[in-house]
Protein backbone atom coordinates (compact mmCIF):
# COMPACT_ATOMS: atom_id res chain seq x y z
CA UNK A 1 0.00 0.00 0.00
CA UNK A 2 1.32 3.35 -1.06
CA UNK A 3 -0.12 5.37 2.57
CA UNK A 4 2.24 6.22 5.21
CA UNK A 5 0.97 5.08 9.10
CA UNK A 6 -0.70 8.14 9.80
CA UNK A 7 -2.80 7.80 7.11
CA UNK A 8 -3.93 4.44 6.95
CA UNK A 9 -4.91 5.21 10.86
CA UNK A 10 -7.43 7.88 10.46
CA UNK A 11 -8.55 6.06 7.19
CA UNK A 12 -9.46 3.22 9.65
CA UNK A 13 -10.46 5.45 12.52
CA UNK A 14 -11.46 8.53 10.89
CA UNK A 15 -11.81 11.24 13.73
CA UNK A 16 -14.40 13.86 13.67
CA UNK A 17 -17.39 12.00 10.91
CA UNK A 18 -20.34 13.36 10.72
CA UNK A 19 -22.75 16.45 10.50
CA UNK A 20 -23.77 19.08 13.10
CA UNK A 21 -26.94 20.45 12.67
CA UNK A 22 -27.35 23.94 12.67
CA UNK A 23 -23.59 24.57 11.96
CA UNK A 24 -21.87 28.35 12.62
CA UNK A 25 -19.84 27.24 8.98
CA UNK A 26 -20.42 25.14 6.32
CA UNK A 27 -17.88 23.99 3.43
CA UNK A 28 -18.29 22.04 0.31
CA UNK A 29 -15.91 21.33 -1.83
CA UNK A 30 -14.93 18.90 -5.06
CA UNK A 31 -17.53 16.88 -6.78
CA UNK A 32 -18.00 12.88 -7.40
CA UNK A 33 -17.41 13.41 -10.82
CA UNK A 34 -13.98 14.82 -10.31
CA UNK A 35 -13.53 12.06 -7.35
CA UNK A 36 -13.75 13.57 -4.16
CA UNK A 37 -16.59 15.48 -2.44
CA UNK A 38 -16.16 16.79 1.10
CA UNK A 39 -18.31 19.07 3.53
CA UNK A 40 -17.67 20.57 6.39
CA UNK A 41 -19.68 21.91 9.37
CA UNK A 42 -18.20 23.62 12.06
CA UNK A 43 -19.14 25.13 15.84
CA UNK A 44 -17.63 28.82 16.56
CA UNK A 45 -17.16 29.85 20.37
CA UNK A 46 -15.57 32.76 21.70
CA UNK A 47 -13.77 33.22 17.76
CA UNK A 48 -12.48 29.17 18.18
CA UNK A 49 -13.17 26.02 16.30
CA UNK A 50 -15.17 24.26 18.90
CA UNK A 51 -16.69 21.65 16.97
CA UNK A 52 -15.90 20.23 13.20
CA UNK A 53 -17.69 17.23 11.51
CA UNK A 54 -16.91 15.92 8.05
CA UNK A 55 -18.23 13.74 5.68
CA UNK A 56 -16.68 12.96 2.76
CA UNK A 57 -16.76 10.72 -0.67
CA UNK A 58 -13.53 9.77 -1.86
CA UNK A 59 -10.43 7.33 -1.53
CA UNK A 60 -8.68 6.57 1.12
CA UNK A 61 -6.05 9.53 1.22
CA UNK A 62 -8.93 12.17 0.97
CA UNK A 63 -10.95 10.03 3.67
CA UNK A 64 -7.61 10.60 5.85
CA UNK A 65 -6.94 14.24 4.53
CA UNK A 66 -10.48 15.47 6.26
CA UNK A 67 -10.29 13.25 9.86
CA UNK A 68 -6.77 14.96 9.85
CA UNK A 69 -7.78 18.52 9.52
CA UNK A 70 -11.19 18.17 11.59
CA UNK A 71 -8.26 17.32 14.40
CA UNK A 72 -5.80 20.22 13.42
CA UNK A 73 -8.71 22.74 13.34
CA UNK A 74 -10.47 21.77 16.59
CA UNK A 75 -9.96 24.38 19.66
CA UNK A 76 -8.06 26.20 17.25
CA UNK A 77 -8.80 30.24 17.34
CA UNK A 78 -10.12 31.37 13.70
CA UNK A 79 -6.93 32.51 12.52
CA UNK A 80 -5.06 29.70 13.44
CA UNK A 81 -7.47 27.59 11.61
CA UNK A 82 -7.27 29.32 8.67
CA UNK A 83 -3.39 29.47 8.12
CA UNK A 84 -3.96 25.25 8.26
CA UNK A 85 -2.89 24.25 4.39
CA UNK A 86 -2.92 21.91 2.69
CA UNK A 87 1.01 21.36 3.03
CA UNK A 88 0.58 21.14 6.36
CA UNK A 89 -2.05 18.54 6.47
CA UNK A 90 -0.44 16.73 4.38
CA UNK A 91 2.95 16.64 6.52
CA UNK A 92 0.80 16.25 9.73
CA UNK A 93 -0.47 12.66 7.61
CA UNK A 94 3.62 11.87 7.18
CA UNK A 95 3.50 12.67 3.65
CA UNK A 96 0.60 11.63 0.75
CA UNK A 97 1.24 10.06 -2.76
CA UNK A 98 2.70 12.63 -5.33
CA UNK A 99 -0.59 11.91 -7.56
CA UNK A 100 -2.67 12.43 -4.60
CA UNK A 101 -1.29 15.57 -3.03
CA UNK A 102 -3.66 17.78 -4.91
CA UNK A 103 -6.80 16.10 -5.74
CA UNK A 104 -7.64 14.57 -2.58
CA UNK A 105 -5.96 17.22 -0.54
CA UNK A 106 -9.29 19.28 -0.62
CA UNK A 107 -9.28 19.19 3.22
CA UNK A 108 -7.83 22.39 3.80
CA UNK A 109 -9.95 24.22 1.39
CA UNK A 110 -13.41 22.73 3.00
CA UNK A 111 -12.14 24.44 6.23
CA UNK A 112 -11.40 27.26 4.72
CA UNK A 113 -14.85 27.38 2.58
CA UNK A 114 -16.26 26.71 6.47
CA UNK A 115 -14.70 29.72 8.34
CA UNK A 116 -15.44 31.98 5.72
CA UNK A 117 -18.84 30.38 5.35
CA UNK A 118 -19.05 31.54 9.01
CA UNK A 119 -17.89 35.21 8.96
CA UNK A 120 -20.53 35.91 5.80
CA UNK A 121 -23.43 34.68 7.61
CA UNK A 122 -22.67 35.14 11.06
CA UNK A 123 -20.87 38.44 11.60
CA UNK A 124 -22.57 39.63 8.31
CA UNK A 125 -19.25 40.30 6.16
CA UNK A 126 -17.11 38.47 3.81
CA UNK A 127 -13.29 38.74 5.34
CA UNK A 128 -11.12 40.64 3.87
CA UNK A 129 -7.54 38.52 2.82
CA UNK A 130 -4.56 40.16 4.48
CA UNK A 131 -1.81 41.18 2.82
CA UNK A 132 0.26 38.77 2.01
CA UNK A 133 -1.71 36.27 3.31
CA UNK A 134 -2.06 32.67 1.16
CA UNK A 135 -4.98 31.45 1.25
CA UNK A 136 -5.38 29.04 -1.71
CA UNK A 137 -8.57 27.92 -3.20
CA UNK A 138 -8.78 24.28 -5.08
CA UNK A 139 -10.20 27.34 -7.73
CA UNK A 140 -7.15 28.88 -8.59
CA UNK A 141 -6.21 25.59 -10.59
CA UNK A 142 -9.26 26.03 -12.46
CA UNK A 143 -8.72 25.56 -16.42
CA UNK A 144 -5.11 24.59 -16.31
CA UNK A 145 -3.87 21.52 -16.33
CA UNK A 146 -1.14 19.77 -13.95
CA UNK A 147 0.73 16.24 -14.48
CA UNK A 148 -1.24 13.50 -11.58
CA UNK A 149 2.03 12.21 -11.34
CA UNK A 150 4.99 15.09 -10.49
CA UNK A 151 2.70 18.35 -10.33
CA UNK A 152 3.97 20.63 -12.56
CA UNK A 153 1.72 22.70 -14.61
CA UNK A 154 1.17 22.14 -18.62
CA UNK A 155 0.66 24.42 -21.03
CA UNK A 156 -1.94 21.89 -23.03
CA UNK A 157 -3.20 18.39 -22.12
CA UNK A 158 0.00 16.62 -23.95
CA UNK A 159 -0.24 12.74 -23.67
CA UNK A 160 3.23 12.99 -21.87
CA UNK A 161 4.05 15.10 -19.60
CA UNK A 162 7.01 17.56 -20.64
CA UNK A 163 8.10 17.92 -16.50
CA UNK A 164 8.95 14.21 -15.67
CA UNK A 165 8.21 11.85 -18.73
CA UNK A 166 5.18 9.69 -17.52
CA UNK A 167 2.30 9.58 -19.45
CA UNK A 168 -0.71 11.84 -18.31
CA UNK A 169 -3.41 10.21 -20.79
CA UNK A 170 -5.34 7.54 -20.88
CA UNK A 171 -7.85 8.18 -23.66
CA UNK A 172 -6.97 11.50 -25.47
CA UNK A 173 -10.80 12.36 -25.20
CA UNK A 174 -10.72 12.17 -22.06
CA UNK A 175 -9.40 15.49 -20.21
CA UNK A 176 -6.23 15.64 -17.84
CA UNK A 177 -6.88 15.56 -14.40
CA UNK A 178 -7.29 18.91 -13.03
CA UNK A 179 -7.02 20.08 -9.60
CA UNK A 180 -9.72 22.30 -10.41
CA UNK A 181 -13.66 22.27 -9.63
CA UNK A 182 -17.10 23.52 -10.61
CA UNK A 183 -17.97 26.19 -8.31
CA UNK B 1 -5.60 -14.79 8.94
CA UNK B 2 -6.10 -16.69 6.10
CA UNK B 3 -6.59 -14.26 2.62
CA UNK B 4 -9.08 -14.51 0.68
CA UNK B 5 -8.23 -13.68 -3.00
CA UNK B 6 -10.73 -12.21 -5.37
CA UNK B 7 -8.58 -10.69 -7.59
CA UNK B 8 -7.98 -14.09 -10.37
CA UNK B 9 -8.36 -11.31 -13.34
CA UNK B 10 -4.76 -9.90 -12.03
CA UNK B 11 -3.49 -12.90 -12.37
CA UNK B 12 -4.15 -16.88 -11.14
CA UNK B 13 -1.90 -18.49 -8.39
CA UNK B 14 -0.25 -21.44 -9.94
CA UNK B 15 -2.01 -24.84 -10.28
CA UNK B 16 -0.30 -27.43 -8.22
CA UNK B 17 0.23 -29.47 -11.22
CA UNK B 18 1.96 -26.48 -12.99
CA UNK B 19 3.95 -25.47 -10.01
CA UNK B 20 5.02 -29.75 -10.15
CA UNK B 21 5.95 -29.35 -13.64
CA UNK B 22 8.14 -26.55 -13.43
CA UNK B 23 9.87 -27.19 -10.78
CA UNK B 24 10.74 -31.24 -12.73
CA UNK B 25 12.39 -28.87 -15.07
CA UNK B 26 14.24 -27.01 -12.63
CA UNK B 27 15.54 -30.70 -11.59
CA UNK B 28 16.13 -31.81 -14.25
CA UNK B 29 18.66 -28.93 -15.31
CA UNK B 30 16.54 -27.68 -17.78
CA UNK B 31 18.87 -24.53 -19.17
CA UNK B 32 19.43 -25.87 -22.69
CA UNK B 33 18.53 -23.77 -25.56
CA UNK B 34 15.99 -24.87 -28.42
CA UNK B 35 17.82 -23.76 -30.87
CA UNK B 36 21.20 -25.69 -30.08
CA UNK B 37 22.03 -28.96 -32.54
CA UNK B 38 23.36 -30.81 -29.67
CA UNK B 39 21.50 -33.13 -27.11
CA UNK B 40 21.21 -30.63 -24.78
CA UNK B 41 19.66 -28.42 -27.22
CA UNK B 42 17.07 -31.00 -28.58
CA UNK B 43 16.19 -31.96 -25.07
CA UNK B 44 14.59 -28.36 -24.78
CA UNK B 45 13.49 -27.80 -28.38
CA UNK B 46 11.18 -31.27 -27.44
CA UNK B 47 10.04 -29.37 -24.59
CA UNK B 48 9.72 -26.08 -26.13
CA UNK B 49 7.24 -28.14 -28.94
CA UNK B 50 5.51 -30.20 -26.49
CA UNK B 51 4.35 -27.38 -24.87
CA UNK B 52 3.89 -25.55 -27.92
CA UNK B 53 1.28 -28.73 -29.06
CA UNK B 54 -0.29 -28.41 -25.71
CA UNK B 55 -1.71 -24.50 -26.19
CA UNK B 56 -2.24 -25.14 -30.32
CA UNK B 57 -4.79 -28.32 -28.92
CA UNK B 58 -6.26 -25.79 -25.90
CA UNK B 59 -7.38 -23.47 -29.02
CA UNK B 60 -7.80 -26.12 -31.95
CA UNK B 61 -4.82 -24.74 -33.73
CA UNK B 62 -1.88 -26.19 -35.14
CA UNK B 63 1.49 -26.22 -33.23
CA UNK B 64 3.03 -24.22 -36.06
CA UNK B 65 0.67 -21.04 -35.59
CA UNK B 66 1.76 -20.88 -32.16
CA UNK B 67 4.25 -18.08 -31.42
CA UNK B 68 5.71 -18.22 -27.30
CA UNK B 69 5.51 -14.54 -26.29
CA UNK B 70 6.67 -12.81 -22.98
CA UNK B 71 3.20 -12.23 -21.61
CA UNK B 72 -0.56 -11.25 -23.24
CA UNK B 73 0.40 -7.62 -23.55
CA UNK B 74 3.60 -8.62 -26.16
CA UNK B 75 1.21 -10.96 -28.12
CA UNK B 76 -1.35 -7.68 -28.19
CA UNK B 77 1.58 -5.57 -29.49
CA UNK B 78 3.08 -7.84 -31.77
CA UNK B 79 0.02 -8.92 -33.37
CA UNK B 80 -0.96 -5.31 -33.77
CA UNK B 81 1.89 -3.59 -35.02
CA UNK B 82 3.67 -6.27 -36.55
CA UNK B 83 0.60 -6.47 -39.13
CA UNK B 84 -0.04 -2.78 -39.30
CA UNK B 85 3.94 -2.76 -40.87
CA UNK B 86 3.51 -5.98 -42.57
CA UNK B 87 0.84 -4.26 -44.98
CA UNK B 88 1.74 -0.72 -44.77
CA UNK B 89 1.52 -0.64 -48.46
CA UNK B 90 -2.00 -1.83 -48.75
CA UNK B 91 -3.52 0.52 -46.45
CA UNK B 92 -3.51 2.14 -43.24
CA UNK B 93 -6.71 1.50 -41.52
CA UNK B 94 -7.48 -0.60 -38.61
CA UNK B 95 -10.90 -1.25 -36.56
CA UNK B 96 -11.14 -1.80 -32.41
CA UNK B 97 -13.57 -0.78 -30.03
CA UNK B 98 -13.64 1.51 -26.88
CA UNK B 99 -13.04 -0.71 -24.64
CA UNK B 100 -9.98 -2.39 -25.16
CA UNK B 101 -7.28 -3.00 -23.03
CA UNK B 102 -4.80 -0.93 -23.00
CA UNK B 103 -2.43 -2.96 -24.57
CA UNK B 104 -4.55 -3.06 -27.55
CA UNK B 105 -5.52 0.50 -26.97
CA UNK B 106 -2.42 2.21 -26.76
CA UNK B 107 -0.73 0.51 -29.60
CA UNK B 108 -3.19 2.01 -31.65
CA UNK B 109 -2.83 5.41 -30.76
CA UNK B 110 0.85 4.84 -31.77
CA UNK B 111 0.64 3.95 -35.19
CA UNK B 112 -2.03 6.59 -35.05
CA UNK B 113 0.52 9.53 -34.56
CA UNK B 114 2.35 7.54 -36.75
CA UNK B 115 0.16 8.19 -39.37
CA UNK B 116 -2.52 5.40 -39.28
CA UNK B 117 -6.39 6.04 -39.01
CA UNK B 118 -8.05 4.44 -36.59
CA UNK B 119 -11.97 3.90 -36.08
CA UNK B 120 -12.91 2.63 -32.52
CA UNK B 121 -16.28 1.28 -32.76
CA UNK B 122 -18.79 1.60 -29.54
CA UNK B 123 -20.81 -0.56 -27.35
CA UNK B 124 -23.53 -0.74 -25.84
CA UNK B 125 -24.34 -0.25 -21.98
CA UNK B 126 -23.58 -3.89 -21.28
CA UNK B 127 -20.25 -3.35 -23.05
CA UNK B 128 -21.04 -5.35 -26.04
CA UNK B 129 -19.29 -4.67 -29.62
CA UNK B 130 -22.33 -4.34 -32.55
CA UNK B 131 -20.81 -6.89 -35.54
CA UNK B 132 -22.92 -4.09 -37.83
CA UNK B 133 -21.11 -1.52 -36.95
CA UNK B 134 -17.74 -3.39 -37.62
CA UNK B 135 -19.13 -4.02 -41.24
CA UNK B 136 -19.87 -0.61 -41.84
CA UNK B 137 -16.51 0.46 -40.32
CA UNK B 138 -14.61 -1.24 -42.79
CA UNK B 139 -12.47 0.55 -45.80
CA UNK B 140 -10.78 -0.10 -49.02
CA UNK B 141 -8.16 0.56 -47.08
CA UNK B 142 -8.58 -1.66 -43.66
CA UNK B 143 -5.55 -3.99 -42.57
CA UNK B 144 -6.81 -5.29 -39.66
CA UNK B 145 -9.56 -5.65 -37.24
CA UNK B 146 -9.09 -6.00 -33.41
CA UNK B 147 -12.05 -6.58 -30.98
CA UNK B 148 -11.32 -8.20 -27.81
CA UNK B 149 -12.83 -11.69 -27.00
CA UNK B 150 -13.99 -10.96 -23.42
CA UNK B 151 -13.20 -7.97 -21.70
CA UNK B 152 -11.44 -7.31 -18.86
CA UNK B 153 -12.98 -5.46 -16.48
CA UNK B 154 -16.74 -6.08 -17.05
CA UNK B 155 -16.24 -9.59 -18.46
CA UNK B 156 -18.58 -9.36 -21.83
CA UNK B 157 -17.85 -12.03 -23.80
CA UNK B 158 -18.17 -10.33 -27.47
CA UNK B 159 -19.45 -11.82 -30.73
CA UNK B 160 -16.30 -12.68 -32.27
CA UNK B 161 -17.54 -15.55 -34.46
CA UNK B 162 -19.61 -12.89 -36.68
CA UNK B 163 -17.22 -10.53 -36.68
CA UNK B 164 -14.46 -13.47 -37.96
CA UNK B 165 -17.69 -14.05 -40.81
CA UNK B 166 -17.84 -10.19 -41.86
CA UNK B 167 -13.84 -9.80 -41.27
CA UNK B 168 -13.31 -13.06 -43.57
CA UNK B 169 -15.57 -12.44 -46.26
CA UNK B 170 -14.23 -8.54 -46.56
CA UNK B 171 -10.56 -10.18 -46.68
CA UNK B 172 -9.44 -8.29 -43.39
CA UNK B 173 -7.30 -9.94 -41.06
CA UNK B 174 -9.11 -10.64 -37.34
CA UNK B 175 -7.76 -10.56 -34.14
CA UNK B 176 -9.03 -11.11 -31.04
CA UNK B 177 -7.33 -10.02 -27.49
CA UNK B 178 -8.53 -12.97 -25.57
CA UNK B 179 -6.04 -13.00 -22.54
CA UNK B 180 -9.45 -12.81 -20.44
CA UNK B 181 -10.92 -15.64 -21.73
CA UNK B 182 -8.32 -18.17 -23.18
CA UNK B 183 -8.51 -20.89 -20.79
CA UNK B 184 -11.41 -20.38 -19.18
CA UNK B 185 -13.99 -20.75 -21.89
CA UNK B 186 -14.40 -23.20 -25.14
CA UNK B 187 -12.01 -21.31 -27.76
CA UNK B 188 -12.02 -22.40 -31.51
CA UNK B 189 -9.90 -20.45 -33.60
CA UNK B 190 -11.56 -21.66 -36.85
CA UNK B 191 -15.14 -21.48 -35.47
CA UNK B 192 -13.96 -18.09 -34.20
CA UNK B 193 -12.64 -17.17 -37.64
CA UNK B 194 -9.91 -15.29 -35.90
CA UNK B 195 -6.45 -14.82 -37.51
CA UNK B 196 -4.40 -13.36 -34.57
CA UNK B 197 -5.11 -14.33 -30.74
CA UNK B 198 -3.54 -13.15 -27.56
CA UNK B 199 -2.66 -15.62 -24.89
CA UNK B 200 -1.74 -15.20 -21.28
CA UNK B 201 -0.83 -18.24 -19.21
CA UNK B 202 -1.30 -16.61 -15.66
CA UNK B 203 -4.93 -16.11 -17.13
CA UNK B 204 -5.77 -20.10 -16.54
CA UNK B 205 -3.29 -21.09 -13.67
CA UNK B 206 -0.28 -20.73 -15.33
CA UNK B 207 3.11 -18.51 -14.52
CA UNK B 208 3.04 -14.68 -15.01
CA UNK B 209 5.63 -13.69 -17.88
CA UNK B 210 4.44 -16.23 -20.52
CA UNK B 211 2.40 -15.83 -23.35
CA UNK B 212 1.47 -17.19 -26.72
CA UNK B 213 -0.08 -15.04 -29.93
CA UNK B 214 -1.60 -17.26 -32.23
CA UNK B 215 -0.83 -16.51 -35.66
CA UNK B 216 -3.07 -18.44 -38.64
CA UNK B 217 -1.36 -19.68 -41.31
CA UNK B 218 -0.24 -17.30 -44.31
CA UNK B 219 -1.05 -14.12 -42.01
CA UNK B 220 1.24 -11.26 -43.11
CA UNK B 221 2.91 -10.26 -39.86
CA UNK B 222 6.37 -9.04 -39.42
CA UNK B 223 7.92 -9.65 -35.58
CA UNK B 224 7.76 -6.98 -32.55
CA UNK B 225 11.42 -8.26 -31.29
CA UNK B 226 13.89 -8.92 -34.02
CA UNK B 227 16.86 -11.12 -33.72
CA UNK B 228 17.59 -14.57 -34.39
CA UNK B 229 15.01 -17.76 -36.08
CA UNK B 230 13.42 -18.56 -32.73
CA UNK B 231 9.59 -19.31 -32.93
CA UNK B 232 10.08 -19.33 -36.83
CA UNK B 233 11.21 -16.10 -37.45
CA UNK B 234 8.40 -14.34 -35.49
CA UNK B 235 9.93 -14.17 -31.95
CA UNK B 236 13.51 -13.74 -31.47
CA UNK B 237 15.10 -14.50 -28.29
CA UNK B 238 15.96 -17.99 -26.12
CA UNK B 239 12.28 -18.76 -25.17
CA UNK B 240 11.39 -18.56 -21.26
CA UNK B 241 11.64 -22.23 -21.11
CA UNK B 242 10.31 -22.38 -17.44
CA UNK B 243 7.32 -20.16 -18.74
CA UNK B 244 6.69 -22.39 -21.75
CA UNK B 245 6.97 -25.81 -19.61
CA UNK B 246 4.48 -23.83 -17.14
CA UNK B 247 2.16 -22.40 -19.92
CA UNK B 248 1.62 -26.19 -21.47
CA UNK B 249 1.44 -27.55 -18.61
CA UNK B 250 -1.59 -24.97 -17.53
CA UNK B 251 -3.30 -25.33 -20.98
CA UNK B 252 -3.34 -29.15 -20.76
CA UNK B 253 -4.88 -29.05 -17.51
CA UNK B 254 -7.21 -25.95 -18.58
CA UNK B 255 -8.43 -28.24 -21.43
CA UNK B 256 -9.04 -31.32 -19.29
CA UNK B 257 -10.57 -29.56 -16.52
CA UNK B 258 -12.61 -26.71 -18.31
CA UNK B 259 -16.16 -28.39 -17.84
CA UNK B 260 -15.79 -28.98 -14.13
CA UNK B 261 -14.09 -25.14 -13.70
CA UNK B 262 -17.13 -23.71 -15.06
CA UNK B 263 -19.58 -25.39 -13.51
CA UNK B 264 -17.48 -24.30 -10.28
CA UNK B 265 -17.18 -20.80 -11.21
CA UNK B 266 -21.00 -20.36 -11.99
CA UNK B 267 -21.71 -21.82 -8.41
CA UNK B 268 -19.63 -19.22 -7.40
CA UNK B 269 -21.16 -16.07 -9.49
CA UNK B 270 -24.24 -17.10 -8.52
CA UNK B 271 -23.62 -17.01 -5.14
CA UNK B 272 -21.53 -13.81 -5.56
CA UNK B 273 -25.14 -11.92 -7.61
CA UNK B 274 -27.23 -13.32 -4.67
CA UNK B 275 -25.41 -11.58 -2.35
CA UNK B 276 -25.35 -8.40 -4.16
CA UNK B 277 -29.14 -8.44 -4.46
CA UNK B 278 -28.99 -7.92 -0.86
CA UNK B 279 -27.22 -4.65 -0.84
CA UNK B 280 -29.26 -1.49 -1.41
CA UNK B 281 -28.20 0.71 -4.70
CA UNK B 282 -25.82 -2.21 -6.55
CA UNK B 283 -25.50 -1.32 -10.25
CA UNK B 284 -24.09 -4.74 -12.17
CA UNK B 285 -21.67 -4.01 -14.76
CA UNK B 286 -21.39 -5.99 -18.15
CA UNK B 287 -23.84 -8.59 -20.45
CA UNK B 288 -26.25 -10.69 -18.11
CA UNK B 289 -25.56 -13.75 -19.66
CA UNK B 290 -22.65 -13.46 -22.34
CA UNK B 291 -20.41 -12.66 -19.64
CA UNK B 292 -17.18 -15.00 -18.14
CA UNK B 293 -17.86 -17.00 -15.74
CA UNK B 294 -15.47 -15.87 -12.79
CA UNK B 295 -15.97 -12.30 -12.70
CA UNK B 296 -18.39 -9.89 -11.30
CA UNK B 297 -18.33 -6.10 -11.73
CA UNK B 298 -20.57 -3.63 -9.88
CA UNK B 299 -20.96 -0.45 -8.71
CA UNK B 300 -21.47 0.24 -4.82
CA UNK B 301 -23.10 3.91 -5.39
CA UNK B 302 -22.47 7.07 -3.38
CA UNK B 303 -18.97 5.46 -2.21
CA UNK B 304 -15.73 4.85 -4.04
CA UNK B 305 -13.74 1.93 -4.43
CA UNK B 306 -10.20 2.49 -3.63
CA UNK B 307 -11.10 3.29 -0.01
CA UNK B 308 -13.75 -0.35 0.03
CA UNK B 309 -10.72 -2.14 -1.64
CA UNK B 310 -8.38 -0.90 1.07
CA UNK B 311 -11.16 -1.41 3.73
CA UNK B 312 -11.44 -5.27 2.53
CA UNK B 313 -7.49 -5.25 2.05
CA UNK B 314 -7.13 -4.96 5.84
CA UNK B 315 -9.49 -7.73 6.41
CA UNK B 316 -7.62 -9.90 3.88
CA UNK B 317 -9.56 -9.97 1.26
CA UNK B 318 -8.06 -9.09 -2.05
CA UNK B 319 -10.32 -7.47 -4.74
CA UNK B 320 -9.92 -4.55 -7.39
CA UNK B 321 -11.17 -1.27 -7.64
CA UNK B 322 -11.89 0.36 -11.12
CA UNK B 323 -12.20 4.15 -9.28
CA UNK B 324 -10.09 6.58 -10.56
CA UNK B 325 -8.09 7.08 -7.29
CA UNK B 326 -6.96 3.85 -7.28
CA UNK B 327 -6.39 3.97 -11.19
CA UNK B 328 -2.31 5.93 -10.85
CA UNK B 329 -3.23 8.00 -13.75
CA UNK B 330 -6.57 8.91 -11.80
CA UNK B 331 -9.14 8.82 -14.84
CA UNK B 332 -12.19 7.30 -14.92
CA UNK B 333 -12.36 3.61 -16.61
CA UNK B 334 -12.48 4.33 -20.20
CA UNK B 335 -14.92 0.74 -20.42
CA UNK B 336 -17.37 1.59 -17.86
CA UNK B 337 -18.14 5.14 -19.36
CA UNK B 338 -18.20 3.45 -22.54
CA UNK B 339 -20.99 1.40 -20.99
CA UNK B 340 -23.06 4.89 -20.27
CA UNK B 341 -21.91 4.25 -16.36
CA UNK B 342 -21.54 8.11 -14.91
CA UNK B 343 -18.23 9.47 -13.43
CA UNK B 344 -19.43 9.40 -9.87
CA UNK B 345 -21.11 5.68 -10.34
CA UNK B 346 -17.94 4.19 -12.21
CA UNK B 347 -16.30 5.56 -8.54
CA UNK B 348 -17.60 2.77 -6.64
CA UNK B 349 -16.85 0.09 -8.56
CA UNK B 350 -15.59 -3.34 -7.96
CA UNK B 351 -14.33 -6.50 -9.69
CA UNK B 352 -14.18 -9.80 -7.82
CA UNK B 353 -12.61 -12.14 -9.72
CA UNK B 354 -12.51 -15.61 -8.42
CA UNK B 355 -11.27 -18.93 -9.43
CA UNK B 356 -11.31 -23.15 -8.65
CA UNK B 357 -9.32 -21.97 -5.43
CA UNK B 358 -12.07 -19.99 -3.92
CA UNK B 359 -15.51 -21.60 -2.43
CA UNK B 360 -18.73 -20.01 -1.75
CA UNK B 361 -17.83 -19.42 2.51
CA UNK B 362 -15.05 -17.56 0.96
CA UNK B 363 -17.62 -15.31 -0.72
CA UNK B 364 -19.65 -15.42 2.23
CA UNK B 365 -16.51 -14.25 4.38
CA UNK B 366 -16.18 -11.63 1.63
CA UNK B 367 -19.24 -9.92 1.56
CA UNK B 368 -19.27 -9.94 5.48
CA UNK B 369 -16.40 -7.71 5.16
CA UNK B 370 -18.22 -6.09 2.21
CA UNK B 371 -21.14 -5.12 3.36
CA UNK B 372 -19.25 -3.83 6.86
CA UNK B 373 -16.99 -1.32 4.66
CA UNK B 374 -20.47 0.08 2.59
CA UNK B 375 -22.07 0.70 5.58
CA UNK B 376 -18.92 2.54 7.41
CA UNK B 377 -18.06 4.47 3.86
CA UNK B 378 -21.87 5.72 3.37
CA UNK B 379 -22.03 6.76 6.69
CA UNK B 380 -19.39 8.71 5.71
CA UNK B 381 -20.77 9.92 2.65
CA UNK B 382 -22.08 13.33 2.35
CA UNK B 383 -23.81 11.70 -1.09
CA UNK B 384 -25.67 9.09 1.09
CA UNK B 385 -29.46 9.86 2.66
CA UNK B 386 -29.91 7.66 4.87
CA UNK B 387 -33.57 6.01 4.92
Amino acid sequence: MQYSDVVMDHFKKPRNVGKIENPDGTGEVGNPICGDMMTITLKVKDDRVDDIKFNTFGCGAAIAVSSMVTEMAKGKTLEEALAITKESVAKSLGGLPKNKLHCSNLGADALHKAIMDYYEHKEGKVRETKEGEKVEHIGEREGKCYCPYCDAGLPEPTPICTHCGKPTLQHSDFPIVKGAKEE
Amino acid sequence: MKVIYLDHISGNPLHPQVKEAIIDYIHKDGFGNPVSQHSIGDAAMETLEDARAKVAQLINADPQEIVFTSCGTEANNHAIKGVAFAKAKKGKHIITSNIEHQSVARPLRMLSQMGYNVTSVSVDKYGMVNPADVAEAIREDTILISIMHANNEIGTIEPIAEIGRIAKAKKVPLHTDAVVSCGNIPIDVDEMGVDLMSIAANQFYGPAGIGALYIREKTRILPLIDGGIQESNRRAGTPNMLGVVGMGKAAELARVEMPQRTEHLLKLKKAVMDRLATIDKIVINGHPEKSMPGLVSFSVEYIEGEAMMMMLDEEGICISTRSACASGSLRTSHVLIATGLDHATAQGTLVFSYGIDISVEDIDKAFASLRKSVDFLRNMSPLYKKG
